[in-house]
């Protein structure tokens, strides 16, 4: 996409290393000279929020792990140690708490960004794909966390999600004893998370590689989702535009991040993870954090056990379906009428079951999260393959710097030349 | 376009809404008390820190512990306030089972400022023996390990409010909500009817009575503050929330700082990217 580097040592040394390794080479092309579109909008910056993001759980969580005792008669107290005597540790644990709620924030922007922008499509499908993985890590790596603590919430939810591979039939009961390394979770368990926990983050790193891979291939979709076909004036080279961009998108998110640190850190959190886990003592709710509500009302919505996992795996494994599930053409919602009907109506559904999965599963919430179960699948099954044959989707501009011109110019000089230009363009 | 949207949207809300069934239990939603270290400036009152230190020491230490505390913290910046010298002193007031000595015995000393407060019963067993089966939790995180649910708008709010006092405000109300049990409520011996505890009947005896802690006299004679339960229970409560996070003001502080940065930095920024952006923007216009 970025075609031969264009980067030229200056200094001798340089060259010496260069050819080498052309590591500097490499690092100018992806993130210095790398054709950016020129109409990318904020959404696009999470891209790098999420890897700061990245940085900050695994800078954060190896200098907690300097304090933490992954033992369950230590880690609750460990935490407490961190929380009281050790020099900002209260800092430490409540950017790491906090910090996996906003990368999953972030995460979630992201993705339905992609989902609006129609950024799944060829020949996007493999970084889409490397995308749900991480996202799949993600939610490993967060429920990991969440155990280490050792708290009431810690112990029921690690026993609750566990217990869950139980119903597959035969081999469920051996698998449940095998994770929990025992009859129960117990000490051998926290171990294990805790070793995962810190193995799974860098395994994220490496798919997103990947995932930053795969992107440099086939290059950034932007609102209008057309290619970029002039880059002299489609695009802007990454740095300074981009970077300079993402830093202010960045920062504005980081006041958001800081708030919760410094004055609601607690408020994601669950109050009955402040006392240490008891096997004896079931909470009245046991309900995980906020990131899995979704999923987690999806799985009781379902009267079945069994059934009731596989829909759950199921709401995630569509994703990886979804650039063949969704049939238009066009990728943008910008340029499809119904579909961004549809798109609001499957946020809202999101919203909904992330509500109900808050809530206890009976009487009227049950009902609704079933109808809002069969929705989420509705959607990714029936509405996106059908949308795509039965909708008129509006006219495409013919290139990135048409919409743009049409958009600031406002003239009717450039809404001509847009017209005229849109027909032979179309592939 | 948009309409339809809003109009599905508000359908579905309202449906969730209507689906919801009502609460059907007999605890009453404690009331918000104004508490000093709310708020994004919130600092604890030294004085009542102090009073309710001497509350739980003469009231509640009898059955609560509070493990994780240690003497020293009441010394140390954004606490109750106390000199180094009263911590010595109240630390040499404890007995603290240490060992073992040269012999390989256990032995009693009295208390150093290093030393976290011993726990009134040896074991939970012991605690349950003592309480009629129940077991009077360990202060030292209370606050944060009690809240009360909220509800759908109020706890969307709270991130902009930085409502975060559930806990005091659920604990204060506790310890004020012991009332006579309505005609045929069922308590087991032991038991008292609570309007805020969960199902109403709480094995704790009703802990605070008007007068029963003397509190520090000013100037007039007249106690510096209202010996009653209330203010007992306020004070008690602040406490045992400055237990829970003692370093509450330096988070509260350094938050306020950090975020001013990171607001200063934004506008820099978003200026900068204004600047570098014009180019391209010109560009278009041409």
């Amino acid at each position: 996409m970025s075609g031969h580097s264009t980067y030229v040592p200056k200094s001798p040394v340089m060259k010496w290393f260069e050819s080498r390794l052309p590591l500097f080479g490499l690092i100018h092309s992806s993130f210095v000279a790398y054709p950016t579109p020129r109409n990318l909008n904020y959404l696009w910056t999470f891209g790098g929020i999420l890897s700061f993001m990245l940085v900050a759980q695994i800078v954060t969580g190896i200098v907690l792990v300097m304090h933490y005792t992954p033992h369950a008669t230590m880690a609750f107290s460990s935490v407490e140690h961190i929380m009281r005597d050790v020099n900002y540790g209260w800092l430490l644990r409540y950017l790491h708490a906090n910090g996996a709620s906003m990368f999953f924030i972030a995460v979630y922007i992201h993705m339905f960004r992609g989902m609006y922008y129609g950024s799944y499509k060829a020949p996007r499908e493999v970084l889409w794909i490397l995308g749900v993985i991480i996202f799949l890590l993600m939610m490993a790596t967060a429920f990991m966390g969440y155990v280490l603590p050792w708290g009431q919430m810690s112990f029921w939810g690690a026993t609750v999600i566990t217990n869950l591979f139980s119903a597959l039939p035969i081999v469920g009961e051996p698998i449940v004893t095998w994770l929990w390394g025992g009859y129960s979770v117990d000490n051998p368990t926290l171990n294990r998370f805790f070793s995962l926990h810190y193995l799974l983050p860098f395994m994220i790193a490496g798919v997103v590689a990947l995932h930053v891979w795969a992107l440099h291939v086939v290059g950034q979709n932007n609102p209008t989702g057309v290619d970029i076909k002039n880059p002299a004036k489609d695009a802007v080279p990454f740095t300074p535009y981009a970077t300079v961009k993402d830093a202010f998108g960045l920062v504005c998110f980081l006041v958001v991040f800081a708030w919760f640190v410094f004055y609601v850190p607690n408020y994601l959190g669950h109050a009955d993870n402040y006392t240490e886990a008891n096997p004896a003592v079931t909470p009245a709710h046991i309900v995980p954090e906020w990131y899995f509500l979704p999923f987690y009302a999806i799985l009781r919505a379902i009267p079945n056990k069994l059934m009731g996992v596989i829909a759950m795996f199921s709401s995630i494994a569509v994703l990886v379906f979804l650039p063949w599930l969704d049939t238009s053409k066009v990728r943008s919602a910008v340029y499809r009428p119904l579909f961004k009907q549809f798109f609001w109506v499957f946020v809202a559904v999101c919203v909904g079951l992330g509500y109900l999965g808050a809530m206890p599963p009976e009487g009227g919430y049950v009902i609704a999260a079933r109808v809002l179960t069969a929705y989420y699948f509705i959607h990714f099954l029936v509405i996106l393959p059908l949308l795509g044959l039965f909708e008129t989707p509006r006219p495409v501009p013919a290139s990135i710097a048409d919409a743009v011109l049409a958009k600031h110019g406002g003239g009717a000089a450039a809404a001509v030349a847009m017209g005229a230009a849109s027909a032979p363009s179309k592939k | 376009m948009k309409k339809t949207t809003l109009l599905i949207a508000g359908a579905l809300a309202a449906t969730l809404a209507a689906f919801a069934p009502a609460h059907a239990s007999g605890t009453e939603k404690p009331p918000r008390v104004s508490w000093s270290f709310a708020g994004p400036f919130g600092t604890f009152d030294r004085a009542q820190l102090q009073r309710g230190f001497k509350v739980y020491r003469e009231v509640c230490s009898s059955c609560h512990a509070m493990s994780r505390v240690a003497f020293r913290n009441l010394a140390e910046p954004g606490g109750p306030g106390f000199s180094e010298a009263q911590i010595k002193a109240l630390a040499a007031e404890y007995k603290i089972k240490d060992g073992p000595n040269d012999q390989g015995e256990m032995f009693e000393r009295p208390g150093r400022p290093a030393d976290r407060f011993p726990a009134p019963f040896p074991n939970e067993n012991a605690a349950r023996a003592a309480n009629g089966g129940a077991y009077p939790p360990d202060f030292s995180v209370l606050a944060k390990a009690r809240t009360y649910e909220r509800g759908f708008p109020w706890f969307l709010f709270d991130i902009v409010t930085q409502y975060q006092e559930q806990g005091p405000d659920y604990i204060h109300a506790l310890l004020t909500g012991y009332a006579d049990p309505p005609q045929g409520f069922p308590l087991q011996p032991g038991q008292s009817y609570n309007k805020y505890m969960a199902g109403n009947a709480i094995a704790m005896p009703k802990p605070l009575s008007d007068g029963q802690v003397e509190y520090p006299k000013g100037p007039d004679g007249k106690p510096a503050a209202p010996e009653t339960v209330d203010q007992y229970a306020k004070d008690v409560t602040a406490f045992m929330m400055w237990a829970a996070e003692p370093h509450l003001e330096a988070r509260k502080a350094m938050g306020f700082k950090v975020i001013l940065f990171l607001i200063v930095f934004a506008g820099l920024l978003y200026f900068t990217k204004k600047k570098i952006w014009a180019r391209v923007h010109d560009e278009a216009h041409a």
